[in-house]
């Protein structure tokens, strides 16, 4: 009864989405405001349906109601609550139901907090944003409807995926997601704005806050997803250049572009078409990054299995929202005034660098992701890409982003003085050349590009920290003027900074730990010693087990460094039970510095046991960066420009006006 | 600065980006397009060299051996020609007699296949699309073979 109730609500959110999708269009279009009203509260309702939906998908999961075909085939009475949860989303049915449930949440928070944007501007962004809904609530219902019914009811379930039954991977989709489907809404304002024929620095300034958490959401997701790779999979590796990840890359990529120049809509009112096609693009490289996830068309080590039928389902609907916002764009661009003129040096200067080198990125992660498909359709060889195609190509064309990070903030708006920002830079190229050449004398010369590398992140490092000192005349005025400076600063200044120094974390992280990470494999005999840097691993033998709903062999790893013991690390191979899947669960013990890494491979049958260690070092930085990067995100966010509410336009139209005095 | 002038600027900036990425891209692709081949592609072409190249098919029956060290040889067989691979490293947790695998590697001039990756699965229902196309083309694919 109540899985019942949870699909009418779906049906009815289908219906709600379809009203919100068309009167609100065209009750703008007519001017009448009766009309754009109803905008608001479909959005609303349409959320709360979902909702709906989505809580009696949880009930049926966590009661393990097994007469629902989906529960029973993604679920089992002895998993742990945690991942009876987890898996309403660890299946394509269920993570659809959560894309649109994030899609009708933000359409929500637009209709309950856009109480000041223009009455024509916010129904037209929350008619686009119901319409997405429409195709996605439809291809729930018409191709992976969740609540279907077993009958009879299955005795019990054939459990969750045992790789997914993991902590990291649990909250893993909905951050992913709050990020993908939050980039909706920069879709859904751009699209309005195309619509109205108008953007403006108030249009950012409502923009800006929602790209913006999606982007902190999506850091946050993507980061998650790395660690889980990391320590589930068993390869020490965090990153693949996988389709899958490629395709929550691609957004992201695009996503910082667009939240970078986005600042100069606002700020110099210039930029306008350019960051209206890379809001259209960032979402419909979200809608690619579903239909490539969904419909199982490349080679992953993340695939799952899939239903061609849904993939094309997915490709259509790609086609309509893509094509239709890019031929709106192409009609009504050209209509959109561009703005203040600005020197090639110069902070607008700097960010168009910024833009440029990113979206070319991301150009040539989008085509070595999706080469092997057209190769594919067009009847040629199967190829794939590998890693390094996108080392050869992605690192060179971001490190100059990273270099330009520091200097552009110091430049002034309109034009610059590159020489006087690289002279007050002197600190950071100090910094860089003590970097460098210590890295060299440690590590050895044979790692030079590495010792590049590590120079560039305290480049960023230290040039962040310069230039935030300057914002406040550190050591240059008396301290109480640098206090009250400090208080003045708005908080996306500092925003920028954290977020900055973040990718100076990741930098390091990534380079030392692709640069100087050191692997043993080999077998072992209880009682062996092995060695790795400068630990030693004595083998001290495996014990089988039993856990919830698997069982388990534990090898002990007795780890010491110049006699002083460490820790002692348990990797484990786990069967579980319904489905008789292995699984590898590393051990790691980690320092702030440096991962030890150790995973317990097959028995021959004699009593040697392949092992496999690592030594990571810097690798927890990767995330710690990660964080940082989400982190200076959420500050920037709490500025009181960007709250959500705050930026009133400063012409107000007659609607407006009579719509906030209603 | 004029309107025109900053235009030039942005276009000649934006052709620099975009042939430096096409430069970057043409020579990356040269070296590191891996094409994929069934062992009967591999028989009847022949081919051995330098090139990373990926097989796939299923896991002969009782073809996996372990020689106490960390090496393992098996064989990929397509239903019609077998390939011996050696690799030396863990398998992943899904590598099974009988699965469908895919591996990354090259071809040895003895006919052997050495492997440096083999591509791990994440759920036991998923045959990779190439596998499936090489034993369609070798003419033994039922369905339900994916399970």
């Amino acid at each position: 009864m109540i899985v019942e109730i949870g699909h009418f609500a779906l049906v009815l959110a289908l219906c709600v989405s379809l009203v919100q999708g068309t009167l609100p269009l065209i009750g703008a279009a007519r001017g009448d405001l009766a009309w754009m009203e109803t905008a608001r509260p479909s959005a609303v309702v349409q959320f709360g349906l979902v909702a709906l939906a989505f809580l009696t998908l949880f009930h049926a999961f966590i009661y393990s109601d097994f007469s629902v075909a989906l529960v029973a085939s993604h679920s089992h009475s002895l998993q742990p609550t945690i991942y009876k949860i987890s898996a309403v989303w660890g299946n394509h049915e269920g993570s659809m139901v959560l894309w649109v449930f994030i899609l009708a949440l933000f359409g929500a928070a637009i209709a309950i907090f856009g109480g000041n944007l223009p009455a024509s501007l916010r129904s037209r962004v929350l008619a686009v944003q119901g319409l997405v809904g429409f195709g996605f609530l439809l291809f729930i219902i018409v191709t992976s409807n969740p609540f279907l019914r077993l009958d009879p009811p299955a005795l019990e379930g054939a459990n969750l995926n045992p790789l997914l039954q993991d902590p990291g991977l649990a909250f893993h989709p909905p951050f992913l997601y709050l990020g993908y489907v939050g980039f909706s809404t920069a879709f859904s304002f751009a699209v309005a704005a195309l619509i109205e024929g108008r953007v403006d620095p108030a249009w950012a300034r409502w923009v800006r806050p929602w790209t913006l958490a999606a982007w902190c959401a999506l850091t946050v997701g993507i980061a998650m997803g790395s660690w889980w790779a990391y320590y589930e999979l068993g390869w020490g590796g965090w990153w693949f250049w996988d389709p899958v990840e490629n395709a929550s890359f691609m957004p992201w990529i695009v996503g910082t572009a667009l939240l970078h120049t986005a600042i100069v809509v606002e700020k110099r009112d210039s930029m306008k078409t350019w960051t209206i096609l890379l809001s259209i693009l960032t979402f419909s490289l979200s809608l690619i990054g579903t239909f490539l996830v969904r419909s199982g068309v490349l080679t992953s080590v993340h695939a799952f299995a899939t239903d061609p039928g849904r993939g094309l389902f997915i490709l259509m609907l790609l086609v309509v929202a893509i094509g239709g916002s890019l031929t709106l764009y192409a009609w009504r661009a050209p209509m959109l005034k561009g703005g203040g003129l600005f020197a090639p040096i110069s902070r607008e200067g700097a960010l168009v660098l910024n833009n440029l080198l990113l979206t070319t990125a991301f150009a040539t992660v989008f085509l070595g992701t999706l080469y092997p498909l057209f190769l594919d359709v067009l009847g040629g060889s199967k190829v794939s890409v590998g890693p390094p195609y996108f080392n050869a190509t992605f690192l060179p064309l971001t490190t100059p982003v990273a270099v330009a990070m520091v200097v552009g903030p110091m430049l002034a708006w309109k034009r610059g003085d590159l020489a006087g920002a690289l002279q007050r830079l002197w600190l950071a190229f100090v910094a860089v050349a003590v970097t460098v050449v210590g890295t060299i004398i440690v590590m050895g010369d044979k790692s030079i590009l590495a010792a590049l590398a590590m120079g560039l992140a305290a480049w960023v490092a230290v040039g962040v920290a310069v230039e935030l000192a300057e914002r406040l005349r550190l050591f240059r005025a008396p301290l109480g003027e640098v206090w009250r400076r400090a208080r003045q600063l708005p908080r996306a200044s500092y925003g920028m900074s954290i977020a900055h120094f973040g990718v100076a974390v990741f930098i390091a992280g990534v380079t030392a730990s692709s640069a100087w990470r050191v692997e043993v494999i080999a077998t072992a005999r209880p009682g062996d010693t092995l060695t790795l840097a400068d630990y030693d691993f004595r083998f001290l033998g495996v014990r089988g087990g039993d856990g919830p709903n698997y069982s388990y062999d534990r090898g002990f790893f007795e780890v010491s460094r110049q006699g002083q013991p460490v820790a002692l690390m348990t990797p484990e191979k786990r069967a579980y039970i319904v489905q008789s899947q292995p699984t590898t669960e590393a051990a790691i013990h980690t320092t702030f510095f440096s991962d030890l890494y150790a995973v317990l491979g097959d028995a021959d049958g004699s009593g040697s046991w392949t092992v496999r260690l690592y030594y990571n070092p810097l690798v927890p930085w990767i995330w710690i960066g990660c964080v940082i990067m989400a982190a200076g995100g959420m500050v920037s966010l709490s500025d009181r420009r960007l709250r959500i509410g705050v930026p009133v336009r400063r012409r107000r139209e007659p609607v407006a006006a009579a719509e906030a005095t209603a | 600065m004029t309107r025109k002038r900053r235009r030039l600027y942005v276009v000649v900036l934006c052709m620099t980006a975009l042939f430096s990425a096409a430069a970057l891209v043409l020579t990356a692709f040269e070296d590191n397009l891996v094409f994929f081949y069934s062992p009967s592609d591999l028989a009847t072409k022949g081919l051995a060299g330098e090139r990373r190249i990926r097989i796939g098919g299923l896991v002969e029956e009782g073809s996996v051996l372990r020689d106490g060290s960390t090496t393992i040889r098996f064989r990929v067989t397509d239903l019609q020609t077998a390939l011996p691979v050696v690799f030396n490293g863990i398998l992943p947790d899904l590598f099974r007699e009988g699965q469908g695998v895919v591996a990354e590697g090259r071809m040895g001039p003895n006919g052997v296949f050495t492997a440096t990756e083999v591509l791990a699965k994440h759920d036991e229902n998923y045959m990779p699309p190439e596998v499936a196309e090489a034993l369609k083309k070798a003419g033994h694919w039922q369905d339900g073979m994916a399970k």
